[in-house]
């Protein structure tokens, strides 16, 4: 293999990476992928190793604290490839553009980047709705698994470890791997730590699991609200069509059809 | 006015209506294109395709448009202004009640005008709410908690600021407090998440009425625990309506939990025109039924009554509307003309 070749390789599996990396952030409020909710635009490597993405979203006024979120979650995923040297991420064609690509440059919290405006706590914000989505992943799964003949009573006493080794189809798999990464943000992870506990850690009966999973349905009725607007927004927003040019960038066209 | 198979006539009141103009003439910076783009990416968004307007028509449509879509081609019988006047982003303001007095003037029978205060002007606020409250002698405003104004982006309802103004409001017979509380446009985050300032200001202010514009979606299991609480606090299903075309099931999940939650009573029909449009709206929502997974978990039914109250009757008891003598007025005022055969449907 030649020099020039052998840094092609190189260069699209350091692409591959970055993809996979930004594929592991989560719009918080959707608790879906940034690259599945295609906000993520472009992700160029350098032959230095630096790394320069660029996201948009589905209107220009979504939340400044989310889309800050969002970006900085996106500059620590890249950042922990262990040969990335450097990462810029830029928001575009948002109201609060250039604070957070000024303040994302800058390494500056949400806080410092827009100073006195900014009077909720993001790292309380990020929390908030890690449970969220830990709630929906557990409430998604526990109807899964009821749906599949497990009975409640099993499923309260049944531990991290059992629930990994449970012989599970495709969907089931990726349903119990999500929940699984969540499971964490509400107590230890450990093998022998009980599988399914409410959000404030506390322990669940077998005859009361079926009614606590149906109290959590308005968490999944939120989110759906959100992803089937923010879905829809994006695509009028942007033409989907072709992804990577915005309406409001493409010279001499109307801003809407 | 929709009539039914059987001939019974359901009175319609839009509680939620806007005569606004987005125009580029009116702009006033970047922030006001956005802004109506963005309400464009609504409309375009969830109507159906063939009730889809250009954006210029949408930018700024004139007074007879909007007439004959909501009470000629559309079934409501009357209408609620509620302004949002958004002055830094437009010149002459997005909506102003000024700007609706004059809908109201040419067709009195068929609009209720709303106004609109801004805790954050003081005194001069105080005096506009006084002014309007007198000139227009309005029952209800429409306030928008996230808007910007100077430095501020946004403000509660708990501010003590909030409080002179709710409490004059209570004084002058204003009593019907609409509150967006919903999809943010503009959050920062004040106002983003959080609809817990209308469960202080309900106890506080018994005699007034809150309305949960958008009954605060997408947080709607936080406003559903605060509805529950408080006698005085409804929500309006603005928003939440033209979902009933590209997710019926979202739909059917929404209204079944406002049903389980808050009752029929306390729900109030809501176009957003010029975002949605009542024809196709209520179409759909009378041929509408929860679905029967939704009905088994909370045990709501869309009946043809919890319809009645939420398309109008409502609606008519917060604003002291009394059905039948507002019809004999509209079909003197040759209001119900096009009318003569209608049936319109299911039942």
């Amino acid at each position: 293999m030649d020099v020039d070749a052998e840094r092609d390789e190189t260069a699209s599996a350091r692409r591959r990476q970055v993809w996979s990396a930004l594929s592991g952030v989560m719009d918080p409020e959707l608790d879906e992928s940034v690259t599945e909710l295609n906000f993520v635009t472009r992700a160029d490597v350098d032959a230095e190793g630096r790394v320069h993405v660029d996201f948009r979203l589905p209107t220009y006024w979504c939340a400044a604290n989310f889309s800050y979120l969002m970006a900085d979650d996106m500059r620590r995923a890249v950042g922990a490839l262990d040969w990335v040297k450097g990462v810029v991420v830029v928001l575009g064609e948002h109201m609060y553009a250039d604070k957070i690509n000024d303040g994302l440059a800058k390494g500056l919290s949400f806080q410092d980047t827009f100073g006195e405006e900014a009077d909720g706590d993001v790292e309380e914000l990020r929390q908030t709705f890690l449970v969220k989505a830990f709630q929906r992943r557990q409430a998604a799964l526990l109807n899964y698994l009821f749906g599949k003949g497990h009975p409640p009573e099993a499923l309260a006493t049944t531990t991290i470890g059992e629930l990994e080794a449970l012989e599970l189809d495709d969907e089931g798999a990726k349903l119990a791997r999500r929940y699984i990464d969540r499971r964490g943000v509400v107590g230890p992870l450990r093998a022998d730590a009980q599988a399914f506990i409410t959000a404030e850690g506390a322990k669940l009966a077998g005859e009361a699991l079926a009614a606590y999973v149906a109290g959590l349905r308005r968490v999944g009725v939120n989110a759906e609200f959100n992803s089937a607007l923010c879905r829809g927004l994006l695509a009028v927003r942007f033409d989907l069509e072709t992804p990577l040019k915005s309406r409001s960038k493409a010279a001499g066209e109307p801003a809407a059809p | 006015m929709y009539r039914t198979k059987s001939g019974e006539e359901i009175f319609v009141i839009d509680g939620h209506t806007h005569f606004w103009d987005g125009s580029p003439a009116n702009q006033k910076n970047v922030h006001g294109k956005q802004f109506i783009e963005c309400f464009y990416a609504y409309h375009s968004n969830l109507s159906p395709p063939s009730e889809k307007w250009t954006l210029e028509k949408f930018s700024k449509y004139d007074a007879k448009t909007m007439h004959d879509d909501l009470f000629v081609h559309g079934y409501d019988d009357m209408a609620i202004l509620q302004p949002t006047y958004l002055t830094d982003f437009y010149k002459n303001g997005f909506n102003t009640t000024e700007r609706n007095s004059a809908l109201k003037k040419s067709h009195p029978d068929r609009f209720i005008l709303n106004g609109a205060f801004d805790p954050r002007d003081g005194t001069k606020g105080l005096e506009h709410l006084h002014e309007i409250s007198e000139k227009h002698k309005i029952k209800g405003v429409k306030l928008y908690t996230a808007e910007w104004k100077g430095d501020s982006k946004g403000y509660k309802l708990t501010d003590k600021e909030s409080y002179k103004f709710l409490e004059a409001a209570q004084k002058l017979g204003v009593k019907n407090i609409h509150v967006h509380k919903g999809p943010t446009i503009i959050p920062l985050n004040r106002d983003a998440f959080d609809v817990a300032d209308i469960d202080d200001v309900a106890t506080s202010f018994q005699d007034l009425n809150f309305i949960v514009e958008h009954c605060g979606l997408p947080r709607l299991d936080d406003f559903c625990w605060i509805a529950t609480q408080e006698t005085n606090v409804y929500a309006g299903i603005a928003v939440a309506l033209p979902f009933i075309h590209t997710r019926p099931g979202y739909f059917s999940h929404v209204m079944s939990e406002l049903l389980f939650w808050i009752g029929p009573d306390k729900i109030l029909y809501g176009s957003d025109y010029g975002i949605w449009t009542p024809k196709w709206l209520i179409d759909k929502f009378m041929a509408f039924e929860i679905t029967a997974e939704d009905s088994k978990e909370t045990g709501s039914v869309l009946t043809l009554e919890n319809k009645k109250k939420i398309l109008g009757l409502n609606a008519a008891r917060l604003y002291g509307i009394d059905i039948e003598a507002q019809k004999k007025k509209i079909k003197a005022g040759g209001g119900y003309a096009h009318l003569a055969e209608a049936v319109h449907a299911p039942e």
